[in-house]
């Protein structure tokens, strides 16, 4: 099922300048998966070498933050909309 | 290279001093061509970490930068860069800095020491990851 998907300005730069995507997947894991494929320098960026979120990406879908929901496994239906947030942080001392 | 009005570098420092001994944070929003940054505005946000742990830390609620992003975009202007203090620390990148940078950001530190802001430098994270590259930053305009 076809998913819209934003990508950050940040992340601009790995999608051709793309800002808007329409991917098909049926999960949140599976329309990353279809994003690094059509994209794989953005997958460093992304993903760790687990294959999971790094931490400063938030992943919306409409105003839902998955982490706290499911994750990958969020399912995703037609139309939703999923946009990708940088989560920033840091500081001085770790 | 970064190009910050006075005005602009002036609330950037002063976000700094209000700040401490926390570390303040912000947007750094403005325009870009041919790999020059000229900043417009800051737009400051509320550091998310919890009590003490402000004075060395620092986060951005993802709706709060959302929120900034959209509303740049309506001015024909674009988020380009992240500005935080280190309080009592320099103005440089700590291993938290880059564990959590991201592409394309300029980030921008300054450190603040006894309440009061000094040094100022910005960086890029490089595209393997394994470093933050200072930049050039030219206050004043240009």
């Amino acid at each position: 099922m076809p998913v819209t998907l934003f990508i950050p300005t940040a992340l601009r730069g790995f999608t051709e300048r793309n800002a808007e995507l329409s991917l098909e997947a049926a999960t949140v894991g599976e329309l990353i998966s279809a994003l690094t494929q059509k994209y794989p320098d953005l997958r460093t960026h992304l993903l760790d070498e687990k294959g999971e979120l790094r931490p400063f990406v938030n992943v919306f879908v409409g105003e839902i933050n998955i982490q706290s929901r499911g994750g990958f496994a969020f399912p995703l239906k037609d139309g939703d909309v999923v946009t990708l947030i940088p989560a920033i942080a840091g500081g001085a001392r770790g | 290279m970064i190009i910050l009005p006075l005005r602009v570098e002036s609330d950037i420092r002063g976000e700094a001093r209000r700040a401490y001994p926390w570390e303040c944070c912000g947007l750094i929003v403005g325009t870009s061509s041919a790999g020059v940054r000229r900043a417009a505005r800051i737009v400051p946000l509320n550091n998310a970490r919890e009590g003490e742990e402000r004075r060395r830390r620092f986060a951005i609620d993802p709706l709060d930068f959302a929120r900034a992003e959209r509303e740049a975009a309506r001015e024909g202007l674009e988020v380009w860069g992240i500005y935080h203090s280190h309080p009592d620390h320099p103005a440089a990148p700590s291993a938290r800095d880059l564990e959590r940078a991201l592409p394309f950001y300029s980030y921008v530190i300054v450190a603040a020491r006894d309440g009061e802001d000094r040094e100022l430098n910005s960086f890029l994270l490089a595209s393997d990851r394994s470093r933050m590259e200072p930049e050039e930053v030219w206050v004043g305009e240009k």
